[in-house]
């Protein structure tokens, strides 16, 4: 009888390699904020493009946000998002324009509160357009990944007609309302008072977002969707009424980030959605396709990006964020976090 | 004979044949069954979208990838003949480089965009492409040194291709059936043939084995792979002839209009057009590509007078003018395009074949 191999197991702890690489993610953007200071080296204009680009990823992640939830639950691809955006935006800047005299009142409660109203006209106006989308085009294409793109590709031109018809085919430039406008100085940089609101919602969106979807039944059902959809509805759940409450919500959310892009550029076009979606791709694939981390992390990634170059090298801005995708997939091709699908 | 020059892929129901067989001539005869500028202008649109739109179609209908950069491929080719005819003078060797070198680039890019999302999913394809055309489309604007910017390039084609130049002076007096024979008959027949020879390599290709795979990994990708074809390496190939092609008609289109700019080849607006004119004429059947893009062009050039008298008609009513003004047109293609991929995903062609 031989005897037992020898056992002597190593616990050696994990390299810093190893134990840096899940948190890698998270790590890029305080990187890439260092790597914008040393490009720029000038504390007042890296703090500038710093606020700025935070603001516009948080704008980017609202929008984004629906669409890579609705992905994860329920493998919808859902290119007329960005329809969501022009609508939202029109309602929202329609209604800020009636509340005139809040608009322009020097007082910032005031203003705000026109702002709220104006979110809330624009997110009833989208969550009720995306209840009417998913049930007129989305619905009849389930499971059909060529149709969906082609469908919802139709829904988005069709959607931003009717804004033109319904608008007219000019662009709108408005104001924003008075105590949001110049800029405050902070540490000798100057930064726009409407940025920081617009870090500020994103994050409050993010937290809410993330309460929801961990700390909450409904969120606990979304999550076990997106992992295995076909145990929770064995489990009994209505899987299907869920995600029309998602796609409803997510399309709230991109109500929302219209408002609050319109509000940054201070000009509206029935096309503006369409434009957005460029980022709002770019976003979703390198945050992993129905992560909301993901998406988040991507959208302060390519919000950051897109500043720094835009002041290192104007013409490279668009491109340098395809080349923050190619490297981003290169080292992760199912993105930066990949949702985990049972199947 | 006819059947090899098909590849043996007959449209196989009498009308489509009929309505096929019409178009054919009527596009080989354009010059002199439709004498005319504009008539002939929009004949040689036709067979350029015939092409670009049956290129898309491999992608598309044979392949099941959906791609938004098909206009960036488009765009590729003809800048491509634009560059070198502006700074290598005119000339058919001119239009030869430029025409080459713009499909190997488009080849060559479709290649990088395609190994980077097909080989994770299909899915990818669509968003990557969507958002490099963008970039590609913004970038041409901006390197207006280069690209002259969004005026766009106006170049000379040789002289042979240009309406200064006459032929067949002593044998027919300068004029057959009564049409000039001027260089602006052979840039026609020069873009005619061109599209010929391209659509008929296509069905060419996708009678093929190679075609066989592809419709093959459509339908299912999965099984396909199990049966021991690559996918991604027969997704990537698609591509990447789809682009070269594209790129390709984009070249004769250059050669025809003697202008280009990124409003005519490279704009949303024209991907779009492809993708209703695929999905108006059929998916998935190249004959499908040219009914479509008949379909399309005729109804671009001219029925948006019709809407223009139209919504005259109805001036007094609330709304129904401004829905119906000759610029809400895109509106009613959307709807149309909408109905046709739930109603009728086979397309004109599918049925007059009778499958659905």
């Amino acid at each position: 009888m031989s005897a037992a191999p020898e056992h002597a197991p190593t616990m050696a702890r994990l390299n810093w390699r190893d134990r840096i690489a899940p948190h890698m993610p998270v790590l890029l953007v305080p990187l890439l904020a260092v790597a914008g200071f040393l490009a720029i080296m000038n504390p007042a204009s890296w703090l500038t493009l710093t606020v700025s680009g935070l603001a516009m990823g948080m704008m980017i992640f609202i929008m984004a946000s629906g669409l890579t939830l609705v992905f994860g639950l329920m493998d919808v691809i859902n290119f007329g998002h960005g329809a969501f955006v022009s609508v939202g935006a029109f309602a929202g800047i329609s209604v800020l324009m009636t509340l005139g005299h809040m608009t322009a009142a020097p007082s910032l409660l005031i203003n705000l509160g026109a702002v709220l109203l104006a979110v809330i006209a624009a997110m009833l106006a989208t969550g009720a357009m995306g209840w009417a989308f998913e049930k007129v085009i989305v619905a009849p294409v389930y499971g059909h990944h060529l149709k969906q793109i082609l469908v919802t590709m139709g829904g988005l031109i069709v959607v931003e007609q009717l804004i033109i018809v319904a608008w007219g085919p000019e662009e709108i430039y408005f104001n924003r309302p008075e105590a949001l406008k110049g800029a405050i100085t902070f540490a000798g940089a100057a930064i726009e008072k409407y940025r920081l609101v617009a870090v500020a919602v994103g994050l409050v969106v993010f937290a809410a977002m993330r309460w929801v979807l961990r700390r909450t039944k409904i969120g606990l059902i979304v999550r076990a969707g997106v992992e295995n959809g076909e145990m929770v509805e064995a489990l009994g759940y209505r899987l299907k009424l869920v995600f029309v409450g998602v796609f409803i919500a997510g399309s709230a959310l991109a109500g929302l980030g219209g408002v609050m892009w319109a509000l940054y550029q201070e000009v509206i076009t029935a096309h503006m959605g369409n434009h957005a979606m460029i980022l709002i791709f770019i976003v979703v694939i390198i945050g992993g396709l129905g992560s909301v981390e993901g998406c988040f992390i991507g959208a302060l990634l390519v919000g950051l990006m897109q500043n720094y170059i835009a002041f290192l090298e104007p013409k490279a801005a668009l491109i340098s964020n395809i080349a923050l995708m190619v490297t981003i997939l290169m080292w992760r091709p199912m993105g930066m976090i990949p949702v985990v699908k049972a199947k | 004979m006819i059947r090899s020059v098909l590849s043996g892929d007959l449209p196989r129901s009498v009308p489509l044949t009929l309505i096929l067989g019409g178009i054919l001539i009527c596009l080989a005869l354009a010059p002199f069954l439709f004498p005319g500028v504009r008539t002939v202008d929009t004949a040689a649109r036709i067979c350029i979208f015939i092409v670009l739109v049956a290129s898309y179609d491999l992608l598309l209908g044979y392949g099941g990838i959906v791609s938004f950069a098909h206009t960036m491929f488009f765009g590729i080719g003809a800048y491509g003949v634009a560059l070198t005819s502006t700074h290598m003078g005119r000339g058919f060797d001119a239009i030869a480089i430029g025409s080459l070198a713009g499909a190997t680039l488009a080849a060559a890019l479709a290649l990088l965009i395609g190994l980077f999302s097909l080989r994770v999913r299909a899915i990818f394809f669509a968003m990557i492409t969507l958002a490099v055309a963008s970039a590609v489309a913004v970038l041409v604007s901006q390197l207006s040194g280069l690209t002259g910017g969004e005026d766009g390039l106006t170049f000379k084609t040789p002289r042979a291709l240009g309406p200064a130049f006459k032929f067949g002076q002593e044998m027919f007096d300068g004029r057959l059936f009564g049409v000039k024979l001027n260089g602006k008959l052979l840039a026609y027949y020069f873009v005619f043939i061109g599209a010929s020879v391209l659509f008929l390599v296509m069905l060419r290709v996708v009678n093929s084995p190679f075609g066989r795979v592809l419709q093959a990994i459509r339908e299912n990708d999965f099984r396909a792979e199990s049966i021991g074809y690559r996918v991604v390496y027969y997704r990537v190939a698609a591509t990447c002839l789809s682009a070269a092609i594209a790129a390709l008609a984009g070249s004769l289109y250059a050669v025809w209009l003697r202008y280009v700019g990124p409003d005519t080849v490279l704009s949303m607006e024209l991907m779009i057009d492809i993708l209703l004119m695929v999905v108006i004429g059929g998916m998935g059947t190249l004959y499908g590509a040219m009914i479509g893009a008949t379909l399309f062009v005729l109804a671009q050039n001219y029925l948006q007078n019709l809407m223009g008298a139209a919504s005259g008609l109805v001036a007094d009513l609330p709304i129904l003018p401004e829905l119906l003004s000759a610029d809400r047109w895109l509106l009613w293609l959307g709807v149309l395009f909408i109905l046709s991929v739930y109603f009728f995903p086979t397309g004109v062609v599918g049925r007059l074949r009778g499958t659905r």
